[in-house]
């Protein structure tokens, strides 16, 4: 089950969704920077390690973390690891089908763990238990529930969340032996919160938090990752349409704003 | 209804690991019509297990040499997500979750009138979200809510229930612990209005009369939960 289906978008529906999107107005009476409802809840799994359900309008995604002992890559042996996984379940969409991980699945979970990696959201030094032996291995999967556009934003959401869930045995090193305290539980080392924001090109507009209406009719796509003093740490652009400069510039800028009121929900 | 009555023994004084009376299920909670995009869906929560249920269909089945010409199939998929269990499970499927996907189509099959829709496909798409033992079962309770809710017109709606042995006695639905380290164990599913049984499986090791035993307890379970899924419908849709 691995075909790909087509998707036929009418020429009528992306008249009335560029048309509408001209005059600044969008299909569900957004204005065109504005997030549909958040919600966010975490905890949501006692299995794992830490976990979070994110909806953005009825996009909806479920984060759980779970942690491993492995071996560091012999290039960072002093860090842990973080592993972001993603699955586009079949029972999300009548496009996605069930087999191995598609083009889209691997963007969005190579995009989400940039946006973790790059602005540094864990101390992975601190996931250290012997160098160049043993450290700690983080593995987050993003599960899609239910899609209805906006992926981007709700996986990178949700991991954030997830990730400061998260409450891994406290282990310590005695006589070369790796000991695991698994009543003793602690937190991951945090250092940063980023996020991404995810704009669609529609007409001459940049449309924040696409539905998946706009998606389908967009030319491009622009995914911005920043940390909490607003610098850029993530960046991603999709779709067949070029962009322009400025227009990359106005997408950094509102990320900026947005990613400061997206960041209240993780508290 | 049938009320069981068991002689002799001690059962009733019998207490489980978790507290359960040999005959009681844990808690269970479903909700149907949890997804957007799916034609129909269920969200169902059995003691520590957490399975989400989407169905889409009846649709054109896409691969024509896998279409029945007179009927429609079901096609089944259960997984399990990473953080389901204690250690990750790999993504994907195993032999696992292979086996179980096609006794849940073939347990939810017989219930649906598959000939309305020739050359078609429904395809159930299960998810379990976290695992505390019975997992399939769960699996089938919430898929045929799933199905109701898709408005698949069907003879019944299947649920399913397992029962086994743990400490020596014949207990209703094991928990993940007694699944583990009992005996026994019996998942059944069946359409409660005739009392067919559409999934039956059972690895351990019962006599016959323990097995008569289980499989009653089972049925009786099933019964349970059955009002417990069409109370979800009518929460869903009212009377």
């Amino acid at each position: 089950m691995v075909n790909k289906m087509v998707d036929i978008i009418p020429e009528i529906t992306k008249k009335s969704i560029t048309n509408l999107i001209n005059n600044g107005e969008r299909a569900d009476n957004r204005a065109l920077d504005e997030y549909r409802d958040i919600t966010l809840e975490t905890g949501v799994i006692t299995k794992a390690e830490g976990s979070a359900r994110v909806k953005i309008g009825n996009t909806q995604i479920m984060i759980g973390a779970k942690s491993q002992i492995a071996e560091p890559f012999p290039d960072t042996p002093k860090n842990g690891v973080l592993m972001t996984n993603s699955e586009l379940l079949p029972m999300a969409s009548p496009t996605f089908e069930p087999g191995p991980p598609d083009e889209r699945s691997v963007e969005l979970s190579r995009v989400v763990d940039r946006c973790l990696r790059e602005g540094g959201v864990i101390d992975l030094e601190k996931l250290c238990i012997i160098p160049g032996e043993k450290v700690w291995m983080i593995f987050l999967d993003i599960h899609v529930l239910d899609y209805d556009g906006n992926l981007m934003d709700a996986a990178a959401l949700g991991c954030l969340a997830a990730i400061m869930d998260t409450k891994i045995p406290e282990a310590t090193v005695r006589d070369g032996e790796i000991v695991i305290d698994k009543e003793k539980l602690i937190e991951l080392p945090i250092k940063e919160k980023a996020l991404l924001c995810t704009f669609a090109k529609i007409g001459n507009e940049l449309v924040l938090d696409p539905s998946l209406e706009e998606e389908r009719v967009m030319g491009a796509r622009i995914t911005v990752g920043v940390i909490e003093d607003g610098s850029v740490c993530a960046m991603q652009k999709g779709g067949e349409e070029p962009l322009t400069k400025e227009e990359i510039m106005k997408a950094i800028k509102i990320t900026k704003e947005k990613t400061d009121i997206l960041r209240k929900h993780l508290n | 209804m049938i009320i069981i009555i068991t002689l002799g023994k001690k059962e009733g004084s019998v207490k489980r690991a978790d507290g359960r009376a040999f005959d009681e299920l844990r808690p269970i909670k479903i909700e149907a019509g949890v997804l957007e995009r799916a034609d129909g869906s269920a969200y169902l929560e059995f003691g520590g297990n957490k399975v989400l249920v989407a169905v889409y269909g009846p649709r054109e089945f896409h691969i024509r040499r896998f279409q029945k010409p007179d009927q429609a199939v079901v096609r089944c998929r259960y997984n399990m997500a990473p953080f389901s269990v204690d250690d990750r499970k790999r993504p994907g499927p195993d032999r696992r979750s292979v086996e179980i996907s096609k006794i849940t189509s073939e347990a939810l099959a017989p219930a649906v009138f598959l000939e309305k829709y020739p050359r078609s496909t429904i395809d159930v798409f299960i998810e379990v979200l976290e695992a505390e033992g019975g997992t399939r079962c769960a699996g089938i309770t919430a898929a045929s809510v799933a199905m109701a809710d898709a408005g698949i017109p069907m003879r019944d709606m299947v649920v399913a229930c397992a029962a086994g042995k743990a400490d020596d006695n014949v207990v209703l639905d094991l928990s993940e612990k007694e699944d583990k380290e009992g005996q026994a164990d019996l998942p059944v599913a069946v359409m409660p209005r005739t009392g067919e049984i559409t999934l039956i499986q059972m690895d351990g090791n019962l006599s016959s009369e323990e097995f008569e035993k289980a499989l009653d307890l089972a049925l009786e379970g099933c019964k349970k939960i059955s009002e417990i899924q069409k109370d979800a419908l009518k929460t869903r849709y009212g009377e």
